[in-house]
């Protein structure tokens, strides 16, 4: 890997380089995976908003030291807001109203009109995305103060329990008033329209997105989007790290009686740990929603929590790079192993011994007893500055200073 | 809606099984100041290995007496139980007891999510049906109904909980335990082994929560991969109520928290207007953790934790 | 150089069954070099921890520069111009020392998330600043060649000296110091001296615990004596050497540890 670098403060040209070559393989990677269907551009897809998920724990968890095993909740409010705001669903809540507080349904239809009863509500992405980082983010602070002054351990089981009451109430707030559909979700999700045009193709395109005279899969389409989105994700969550705030998030995590005796408000700071962690989740949880047109509560459990935890983990606590590589590797690895294991399977033994979603589990238990036990700061962590020997005598510091 | 008081005998019920799989928590808690993750999924192998005996039973020696069954069963469960959890404690925890905290609870999730892997590719990922093996006649007592599977649990759950208490305070082991618990370095200086101390601590929670597992699977009839999850994490905040470390506290704050759970799925429809509905149960034991820890952190009976300065 | 810049009375402190301090106070005039001595669990860093907002008091009355200042959170003390060492290092160890001091300027500077994720003109420009005056405090405590190692990867005298760079970054008008020296020879001691000399020449006011008596007595202006959380004694050095409750509570004077 020694060709390849991102360090642009130290080796400019080459880290420049670097990233111009990985940027032409990711564009380029959709027409090539095209060629054998879409499931490959499909999981990418999914990886890329898990990646961004992981980036945004990154901070609660790796920048500020916060163990937060609920962080799905806020991929499931962007979601379920997306849910809400953009499909059919507002039209079931209205329904739903009709027993309890007819006044307030008239007040609503009298807002947004007549069609709100049969449509529902239907915002575009440009309202929608915004609306589900400030909600996220407004989440984010109000589940993390109670947990201001917890200690570690205690952190994170409570932080667990809210992710669970997120999913329990989601699972269950379709009675009295219909606000998610209860345990079958809500269908019918708007896909995501910019500048006119639809990223899952006109009715009747198959799929397809038509720019200019050029046709691309939908897959292909969101992929741009999500690469984008994460490329800006890793762009913002790398200004935070290096910045007044991100170095008091780190104080924080490396001694939270220091950091309160240097003059920074650790209650405010860790706020905005968890809002700012829960606005990219909430994001990357409206283009979920968007991207697969329905959302049900059992994407948003205990499970996936560890499992963005693990990719944050497994990658490299608090070092960007290596959380975007724990997100490709638990997140792809697993659908990509899919397709090889069984077929290897069924060809060596006749059938399959050890399914996918078995296999999957197995490599995230396995990621992350592993690599606690032998690699603790991750598979690529923060490069540790200067990391000589105490006996290093003053004439070394000349030569090396030199 | 049902009766006070069943209301109560159901909370007792289910607060039994908490303390039970409470004390393993609270116990490790104390000497280690490590919270086992993966101690809900213990319980569950307990559930699965007490099944497959029962299953064996009634392929070898159909037709003994259902608590007879239930007895080998948990018998049988145990030594596994037991096996699984020193295994744990050896392989994951022990190279990092001195590591930032961060380090051992992912390791426990790990481990957690490795159990339940194992226990899906061996029993499988859908519900398994747990043989009801005791009369289904149940006992009337003051205008409230109990199964006897619920009676022999709570028998059990008593009977444990006094071999415990008498372990802790009266033998050597037990004394040995307190001391470690207090303070390893100087425990350590009068001549306790204190990695002894913390395998036969690891074996204990296990044991419990095999009777645990197997009462549960008798109770609800119905098992699977991931039953444990829940539970465990409901039991800790219930180690947490009655005061983390202290076996006492444990007991007290599993009751408690099974009597809490199951007076507020019964009441909560009434107290909220009909918004929220007894489907709600789960969310109770983490209010209560919410609670205790923003009011009162050292829990009912007051924590008891290593000084492991 | 006579105006009183610390003004601390009547503070009590109890843990429990122990009464930490009793009826405790220090009067530090601006530009003073001011010393705490006293036996081990005597109460002195209990004291600091309440003055700098670690500790609630029972009670006590607290004013800094004529006004008064609550020390119920150490984070506005530091805002309000007391900033500390402690007695076990505390660095952000996986911080380079450069970023330690930049941490220290925290509560001078203002940019938020906007500034973080934008970098405007004025963001960078605070920055840039924070960053200048980072290197500067590295260089005036003599470590400054040390400003890109890994905090945790420094001396331990190295170590001493970054956390006081980082605790100047704050601009205090009181720099609070809880055994500086701990840990240290002669020759480091000696360039210690030095240093507090030279941050007291900067017109910072310095309190300071201690145990190397030696040093307190070629440093201090005054010296206030603790025992068993009480003060027994207060003055010029050459006063507190020859006072007889001193010279019990200590049994013998004048050797450095």
């Amino acid at each position: 890997m020694a060709l390849f670098t991102f360090d642009t403060a130290h080796k400019p040209r080459q880290a420049w380089a670097s990233m111009a070559v990985l940027l032409a393989l990711l564009l380029a990677f959709p027409f090539v995976a095209s060629q054998f269907g879409n499931s490959w551009v499909r999981i990418i897809d999914i990886a890329l908003l898990y990646i961004m998920l992981a980036l945004g724990l990154n901070i609660v968890v790796g920048f500020a030291g916060l163990l937060d095993l609920g962080y799905i909740a806020f991929f499931a409010v962007g979601a379920y807001l997306t849910g809400l705001l953009a499909s059919p669903q507002f039209a079931a809540l209205l329904e739903s109203l009709i027993n309890y507080h007819p006044e307030l349904q008239d007040a609503i239809v009298a807002t947004f009109g007549e069609e709100v009863r049969s449509n529902g509500i239907h915002l575009s992405v440009w309202a929608v995305v915004p609306l589900a980082a400030i909600v996220a983010a407004l989440f984010g602070a109000l589940l993390g103060a109670p947990t201001l002054k917890l200690r570690g351990d205690y952190l994170a089981i409570v932080t667990l329990g809210f992710g669970e009451i997120i999913r329990i109430f989601m699972n269950n707030l379709n009675d009295p008033i219909n606000f998610t559909n209860g345990p079958q979700g809500i269908n019918l999700i708007d896909p995501i329209r910019v500048f006119g045009l639809s990223l899952a193709g006109e009715p009747g395109s198959r799929a397809t997105v038509f720019i200019g005279g050029y046709g691309m899969p939908s897959v292909n389409a969101y992929y741009f989007l999500f690469l984008l989105l994460c490329i800006a994700t890793i762009f913002m969550t790398g200004r935070l790290q290096h910045s007044r705030l991100g170095r008091a998030w780190v104080a924080i995590r490396e001694d939270e009686i220091a950091a309160k005796a240097m003059g920074i408000n650790t209650r405010n700071v860790k706020l905005l740990a968890f809002s700012m962690g829960a606005s990219f989740g909430g994001v990357a949880g409206a283009m979920f929603a968007s991207f697969q047109g329905f959302v049900s509560p059992e994407s948003f459990s205990l499970t996936e929590s560890i499992s963005v935890l693990a990719m944050v983990v497994l990658g490299g606590i608090g070092h960007i790079p290596g959380v975007v590589l724990g997100g490709v590797l638990l997140a792809a690895l697993p659908e990509v192993l899919r397709h090889v294991v069984e077929p290897a399977q069924q060809a060596l033994f006749g059938k399959v011994v050890i399914d996918a979603e078995v296999l999957r589990q197995l490599l995230y238990g396995l990621a992350m007893v592993l690599v606690m036990l032998y690699r603790p700061a991750g598979l690529w962590p923060s490069p540790v500055k200067e990391d000589r020997p105490l006996a290093a005598t003053a004439k070394d510091e000349e030569a090396e200073n030199a | 809606m049902e009766t006070f008081v069943q209301q109560i005998l159901n909370g007792l019920v289910l607060g039994s099984m908490y303390a039970l799989i409470a004390l393993g928590y609270t116990m490790v808690y104390g000497v280690l100041n490590l919270i086992n993750f993966a101690h809900g999924d213990v319980l569950m192998i307990g559930a699965m290995v007490g099944f497959s005996i029962l299953k064996l039973l009634d392929g070898v020696f159909p037709g003994l007496p259902g608590g007879v069954q239930l007895a080998i069963a948990i018998v049988g469960a145990i030594p596994v139980t037991m096996l699984v959890n020193v295994l744990i404690e050896r392989v994951a925890y022990r190279r990092l007891r001195n590591a930032p905290r961060l380090a051992p609870l992912i390791t426990a999730i790990g481990v957690s999510i490795l159990l339940q892997t194992f226990a899906m590719m061996i029993w499988g990922r859908s519900p398994l049906p747990f043989p009801q093996l005791l009369s289904s006649e149940p006992v009337m007592l003051g205008g409230a109904v109990i199964s006897r599977t619920q009676v022999l649990l709570l028998a059990l759950a008593a009977l444990a909980m006094v071999a415990l208490v008498f372990l802790v305070e009266k033998t050597r082991m037990g004394r040995a335990m307190r001391a470690v618990a207090e303070n390893p370095r100087v425990a350590g200086l009068m001549g306790v082994d204190s990695n002894r101390v913390i395998v036969a601590t690891f074996a204990i929670g296990a044991a419990l929560a095999a009777v645990a597992g197997v009462m549960w699977g008798a109770n609800y009839a119905s098992i699977q991969f991931a039953m444990g999850t829940l539970p465990g994490m409901k039991a800790f905040c219930a180690a947490v109520l009655g005061g983390i470390g202290n076996i006492y506290g444990a007991m007290i704050g599993g009751i408690v928290l099974g009597i809490i759970e199951s007076l507020g799925a019964g009441y909560i429809g009434d107290l909220t207007g009909g918004f929220l509905g007894s489907h709600y149960q789960d969310i109770f034991a983490f209010i209560v953790l919410i609670l205790v820890l923003t009011v009162r952190p050292s829990g009912i009976m007051g924590e008891r934790v290593a000084d492991r300065a | 150089m006579n105006q009183v810049l610390l003004n601390i009375s009547g503070v009590n402190k109890r843990f429990g069954g122990l009464q930490a301090l009793t009826g405790v106070g220090i009067r530090i005039e601006k530009g003073q070099v001011y010393g705490l001595i006293g036996p081990n669990g005597a109460g002195k860093t209990t004291f600091f921890n309440v003055i700098t907002g670690l500790y609630q008091p029972d009670s006590g009355s607290f004013e800094l520069a004529g006004q008064p200042y609550s020390p119920s959170a150490p984070h506005a003390v530091a805002k309000a111009g007391i900033a500390r060492t402690f007695q076990n290092i505390r660095l952000f160890g996986e911080m380079t020392a450069l970023e330690n001091v930049m941490v220290g300027r925290h509560v001078r500077t203002r940019q938020g998330v906007f500034g973080a994720i934008f970098r405007h003109r004025a963001a960078r420009a605070e920055e840039a600043a924070i960053r200048v005056r980072a290197q500067e405090l590295l260089d005036f405590v003599g470590i400054g060649q040390f400003a890109q190692r890994t905090a945790r990867f420094l001396s331990y005298g190295d170590q001493r000296r970054l956390e006081i760079a980082r605790a100047l970054a704050t601009d205090p008008v009181l720099l609070a110091l809880d055994e500086p020296a701990a840990g240290m020879n002669a020759t480091e001691k000696v360039a210690l001296r030095e240093l507090l000399v030279k941050i007291r020449d900067a017109g910072v006011t310095i309190l300071l615990i201690e145990h190397d008596v030696k040093l307190m007595m070629g440093l201090c202006d005054r010296i206030s004596v603790l025992e068993y959380g009480k003060l027994i004694a207060e003055g010029l050095p050459a006063e507190i050497q020859k006072n007889q409750a001193v010279i019990e509570a200590y049994l013998g004077s004048g050797g450095g540890h």
